[in-house]
């Protein structure tokens, strides 16, 4: 039977804590950038003007087929080389967080602009037409009636999908990028205690996840009464 | 952009002879489809049976079903992979997980993508087969026990059958997914279509032409199965019940 041994961890707690801080601000950022990226693209989607339209329709579905390890992996190709040639970082310079958050902010941005446009939708009618008849724009009925009522009725489902851009940031792992998910393997191979570190994570990436998932249900609830 | 395309790449022989760059390609796909299948089949099976778990009149069943769910939700793909593939062998009695460790490496990654995909999709097909069978109107379980069936019978023949047929779209989603997270294993050495890729990156140096491919590849899957679902989705549709499934 297997000897557990946690005892490298606590050691560790300060380095993983360093990780967990590089996973929340790529969660944080992909979720803020995704949801402001995400409502424009729905708002072409629903534009009437078949162009734009259209071009919002193949950007999601594009990030929608294709696995999201290999939208990273593209990104981390691309970001380097686009911050060469258009800033003139070298290559050389670690862009590897900067990449994993334009990755993600962008994919993120399909799901969310889904969410969004089925919120959009979720209004009656009536509203944007009493909008407009008091004499608003359509933007400014947008902004005023729509996006607020919309908005409130999808928070639950935006921040289900906050909780599983938390979960899925652990795929940085492709570039050995050093998040949470990251140092805990480092950690475990360091001391070839890869087991226990493995448990651990997976326990942390539980408990924060359920927390959240628990109190959204929660928040569901209130909003729909 | 000082970049050299060179298209014909794929085409040159790999530097251990006697393949080409397509060949590993066509080999990546083989295992992404069939790693993604296996895990399908299992998803589909232990997801009908926590689904109608769900929905059971015994709380300890219920909880049973709602504490899988809960765990496979909320552990990332990736950690639930490493785990099954680094940390179960392990934590197995020492002659089982010997016995694993023993053999080939190719297989003991296969069976470890395809259980986690498994079960990691398994827990969201739960979701779906419970959200089926909870939208079925009330008269159904009724009419089909005060004709005598009992349950597991109004299960069997009743409930499970007319839940998939409504909960056809949502599980097509599933299984577009389940193409996708295959990706995943590349991480743990299984030479699927994205690790194909990227080992063709290192021993060619190209990496847009082996990345733009790869990409293609996953697009076309993924118009193939949502094809072949369609054709599914118009055989099993209920007359009457369209557009009701979610």
């Amino acid at each position: 039977m297997y000897a557990f041994d946690w005892s490298s961890i606590p050691g560790a707690l300060p380095f993983l804590w360093r990780g967990m801080k590089v996973t929340f601000e790529i969660t944080v950022t992909a979720i803020a950038v995704g949801i402001a990226w995400g409502t424009v693209l729905a708002i072409l989607r629903l534009s009437g003007n078949r162009a734009l339209s259209w071009f919002a329709a193949s950007y999601v579905n594009a990030f929608r087929s294709i696995p999201l390890v290999m939208v990273l992996l593209w990104f981390f190709l691309l970001v380097p080389a686009a911050l060469e040639r258009l800033f003139d970082i070298p290559r050389h310079e670690d862009t590897r967080l900067m990449s994993a958050m334009v990755a993600f902010a962008l994919f993120e941005a399909a799901y969310y602009s889904e969410i969004i446009r089925a919120g959009i939708q979720s209004v009656s009618r009536g509203q944007a037409s009493a909008a407009l008849a008091l004499g608003m724009t359509y933007a400014q009925a947008m902004r005023h009636v729509i996006l607020p009522q919309a908005f409130r009725n999808m928070i639950p489902l935006l921040l289900t999908q906050g909780v599983i851009l938390f979960q899925d940031t652990s795929l940085v792992y492709v570039s050995l990028l050093a998040d949470f998910f990251g140092v805990a393997t480092k950690v475990g191979d360091r001391d070839g205690r890869m087991v226990e570190l493995l448990l651990f994570a997976g326990a942390v990436y539980f408990v924060i996840s359920y927390v959240v998932s628990t109190l959204v249900r929660s928040l569901q609830r209130r909003l729909a009464t | 952009m000082g970049y050299h395309w060179r298209w014909n790449v794929f085409f040159e022989t790999v530097p251990s002879g006697g393949a080409t760059y397509v060949d590993w390609i066509l080999t990546g796909i083989e295992f992404t489809v069939a790693v993604s299948l296996s895990a399908w089949l299992i998803a589909l099976a232990v997801g009908s049976v926590m689904g109608v778990l769900r929905t059971v009149p015994s709380r300890l069943l219920r909880g049973v079903a709602a504490v899988y769910v809960e765990v496979f939700r909320n552990v990332p793909l990736l950690v639930q992979l490493f785990i099954w593939y680094f940390v179960i062998p392990e934590l197995l009695p020492s002659r089982i997980g010997d016995a694993i460790k023993g053999v080939h490496p190719l297989l003991q990654q296969f069976l470890a993508s395809m259980v986690c995909l498994g079960l990691f999709t398994g827990a969201r097909v739960c979701e779906q087969v419970r959200a089926g069978i909870g939208s079925l109107s009330k008269g159904q379980k009724g009419a089909a026990l005060a004709l005598g069936l009992t349950l597991p019978q109004t299960y069997r023949h009743v409930l499970v059958p007319m839940a998939f047929r409504i909960i056809v779209p949502p599980l097509t989603s599933e299984l577009l997914n389940i193409f996708k997270n295959s990706a995943v294993a590349s991480t743990i050495g299984l030479l699927e279509l994205a690790a194909q890729g990227r080992q063709l990156v290192d021993y060619t140096a190209q990496p847009y032409e082996s990345f733009i491919a790869v990409t293609l590849l996953y697009v076309a899957l993924n118009v193939v199965l949502m094809g072949v679902m369609r054709l599914v989705e118009a055989r099993s549709r209920v007359p009457g019940f369209i557009g009701s499934g979610r």
